[in-house]
C-alpha cells in the first residue's frame, strides 16, 4: 500500500518535472523569436521543409474527405428533400471540425515526426554540441525557426484543406450527384458565418499548430542520442501529439460552439 | 584577463554526477599553455564529459573549472559564448551540419559571428581548407567525406577564428593507419606551428604519447598518474603498466564488478530445480 502510494507519488513528480521542463524549454524558444526578425532566411527554409512539403498530402486528403462528406450528406438529406444544402453540411463539417483535426494529425504524422526525427539525429552526431562550441545558440539557429514555420504552416494547411473539400464535395455532389450548381455555393455562403465559423477553425488551426510544433521540437531535443532513442522520440511526437490534437479539439469546441 | 600562472585550464576538486553515477569525484588537473596535453583513460570514464564540463556545456556539482583565468560555472551566457569563440572543439564525430557544404560548415562560425565580405569569408575559408588538405572537396556534403575527412574538416572548421585552445575528443579513434598519420601531423602542425594549446582525449595510447608534451591518466573519477610520456612508462603503479601494456586482467579487473560466480551458478540451479 505504501508502495502503491510512494509509486503514485513518483509518477506525479516526474510528469510536473517534464512539464516544467518542456515550458521552461517553450519559453527558451519563444525568447529566441525575435531573432529571426535578423535572419528571415531561416524561417523561409523552414516554412518551405514544414508547411509546402505538407502541402501535397493535405490537399489529397483535403479533396477525399469533402467528397466522401458529401456523399454520406447527400444520402442522409435526400430522404428529407434536402439535398440542395449538401454543401452547407459540407462546409460546416469541415471549417469547424474536420479542416483542423484532419490537418492537425496529418500535420503531426508528417511535419511532426520529420522535425523530431531531424533534430534528435543533429543531437545524436553532436550537432547541437558543435553549434554550443561554436556559441552560436541552438535555440536561436534550430528551434526558433521551426516554430515559428509550424505555428504559422498548420492554420493556412488547415484552411486549404477546408477550401479543397469544398470543391471535392462539389465535384461529387453538383457533378455527379446533380445537386444545382448555384444552390450548392449560395445555401453554403449563407450558412457559413466568417467570424463565428472559419474565424473559430483557424483558431483550432493555430493551436493545434503551436502544440504539434512545440511537442516535436521537445521530443527531439529531449531525445536520447541513439538510433532507438530517436526512433522513440519520433513515435511519441506522432502519438502526443495525435492524442492532444483530438482532446484539445473537444475542449475547444466545447468553448466555441 | 591572463591568469599569472602558466597553465591555461585548472580543474580543481571537480565533482560530477550522472543520476547516481559518480563520474568525477574530486578531479584536478592543469593544463598547461602552448602544449599538447593528452587524458587518458578507459571508455566510459569521462573523457568527453571533461570536454563538456571545460566548454561550460555542464556544470560540476563541486569544484571549480577556470579556463585562461574565468571560472566557466560562473559566467553568464553571454561571457561563456565570448569564451567558447575562443575554444575550438573536434567531437568524435566531427559534428559537420549536414544540411551544408563542406564549404559553408568552414564558413558557419564566420557567417554567424560576423559581417565580413562575401570575399574575405572565402578567402579565410580557403586557407583553412588548404591547410587541411581538402581545398578540393569543398563543394561535397559532409555525408559524402570519409570518417578522417570529416575530421581534417572539423578542425578547419574549429581553426577558423585562431582559437586559443583546440579540444580533441578522441580524433584517432576508427581512423586508418594512413589517415591516423595525417591526424598526427595536423595536430603537431596547429600545436607548434600556430601555438595553439591542445587538450586530446583518447584512450589510443600509441599515438597519443606519441605526440604529447604532458599525460594525464584519470580513472573512476580521479586522476591516476600524471607526468611526461617517459615519466608514465617508467611509473611504478602497477595499474598504469596494465594501462600502457593493455593487459587484459590486473589490478583493474576484466570482470566487471558482479556476485560470486560460483555461488551464482550454483545458485540458478537451485532456482531452476524448485
Ligand atoms: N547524456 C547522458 N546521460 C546519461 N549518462 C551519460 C550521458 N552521457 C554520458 N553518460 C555516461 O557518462 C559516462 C561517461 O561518458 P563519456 O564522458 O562519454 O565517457 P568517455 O568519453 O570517457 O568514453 C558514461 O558511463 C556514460 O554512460
Ligand atoms: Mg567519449
Amino acid at each position: 500500500m505504501i508502495n502503491y502510494v510512494a509509486g503514485v507519488g513518483r509518477y506525479w513528480i516526474d510528469f510536473l518535472a517534464s512539464v516544467g521542463r518542456a515550458s521552461l524549454f517553450l519559453l527558451n524558444t519563444l525568447t529566441a523569436l525575435p531573432s529571426l526578425f535578423r535572419r528571415p532566411a531561416l524561417l523561409v527554409r523552414q516554412l518551405h521543409a514544414i508547411g509546402v512539403m505538407t502541402l501535397s498530402i493535405v490537399l489529397v486528403s483535403g479533396l477525399f474527405v469533402g467528397m466522401v462528406l458529401a456523399l454520406q450528406g447527400y444520402n442522409i438529406l435526400i430522404d428529407f428533400g434536402q439535398e440542395n444544402r449538401t454543401g452547407t453540411l459540407v462546409a460546416l463539417t469541415l471549417v469547424r471540425e474536420l479542416g483542423p483535426v484532419v490537418t492537425g494529425l496529418l500535420f503531426a504524422g508528417r511535419a511532426g515526426s520529420a522535425i523530431t526525427a531531424e533534430i534528435g539525429l543533429m543531437k545524436a552526431t553532436e550537432q547541437l554540441s558543435g553549434l554550443e562550441m561554436m556559441a552560436v545558440d541552438p535555440f536561436k539557429r534550430i528551434f526558433a525557426p521551426r516554430f515559428l514555420a509550424g505555428f504559422m504552416a498548420m492554420p493556412m494547411l488547415a484552411a486549404m484543406f477546408s477550401a479543397v473539400g469544398a470543391c471535392g464535395g462539389y465535384l461529387l455532389a453538383v457533378v455527379a450527384l446533380g445537386v444545382d450548381s448555384g444552390a450548392y455555393w449560395s445555401l453554403m455562403q449563407s450558412a457559413v458565418n466568417f467570424i463565428y465559423d472559419v474565424g473559430n477553425g483557424l483558431v483550432k488551426g493555430t493551436v493545434f499548430g503551436f502544440v504539434i510544433t512545440w511537442i516535436a521540437i521537445y521530443q527531439g531535443a529531449e531525445s536520447i542520442p541513439t538510433s532507438e532513442g530517436v526512433s522513440r522520440a519520433t513515435t511519441r511526437t506522432v502519438v502526443y501529439s495525435s492524442l492532444a490534437v483530438l482532446g484539445l479539439d473537444f475542449l475547444l469546441t466545447a468553448i466555441m460552439f | 584577463m591572463h591568469g599569472d600562472n602558466t597553465e591555461l585550464v585548472r580543474v580543481r576538486d571537480l565533482h560530477f554526477s550522472r543520476g547516481t553515477k559518480h563520474i568525477f569525484r574530486g578531479l584536478s588537473v592543469d593544463i598547461p599553455r602552448g602544449k599538447i596535453t593528452t587524458i587518458l583513460g578507459p571508455s566510459g570514464t569521462g573523457k568527453t564529459t571533461l570536454l563538456k564540463l571545460i566548454g561550460g556545456q555542464l556544470r560540476g556539482n563541486q569544484g571549480t573549472i577556470h579556463v585562461d583565468g574565468l571560472n566557466v560555472a560562473s559566467l553568464k551566457r553571454r561571457e561563456l559564448y565570448q569564451l567558447r569563440k575562443r575554444l575550438g572543439m573536434l567531437f568524435q564525430s566531427g559534428a559537420l551540419l549536414t544540411d551544408l557544404s563542406v564549404f559553408e560548415n568552414i564558413a558557419f562560425p564566420l557567417r554567424e559571428h560576423t559581417d565580413l565580405p562575401e570575399k574575405l569569408i572565402s578567402h579565410l575559408v580557403l586557407m583553412r581548407l588548404h591547410a587541411v588538405g581538402l581545398r578540393g572537396v569543398r563543394d561535397l556534403s559532409p555525408a559524402e567525406l570519409s570518417g578522417g575527412m570529416a575530421r581534417r574538416a572539423a578542425l578547419a572548421r574549429a581553426l577558423v577564428f585562431d582559437p586559443m585552445m583546440i579540444m580533441y575528443d578522441e580524433p584517432f579513434t576508427g581512423q586508418d593507419p594512413i589517415s591516423m598519420g595525417i591526424l598526427i601531423e595536423l595536430i603537431k602542425t596547429v600545436n607548434k606551428a600556430l601555438g595553439i594549446t591542445s587538450l586530446m582525449v583518447s584512450h589510443d595510447l600509441a599515438e597519443s604519447l606519441s605526440i604529447s608534451d604532458y599525460a594525464v591518466i584519470i580513472s573512476e573519477g580521479l586522476v591516476v598518474e600524471a607526468g611526461t610520456p617517459e615519466q608514465l612508462r617508467s611509473s611504478k603503479s602497477e595499474w598504469v603498466q596494465q594501462f600502457l601494456q593493455g593487459k587484459p586482467d590486473g589490478p583493474v579487473p576484466f570482470q566487471a564488478a558482479a556476485p560470486d560466480y560460483e555461488t551464482e551458478l550454483l545458485g540458478s540451479l537451485d532456482r531452476s530445480g524448485s
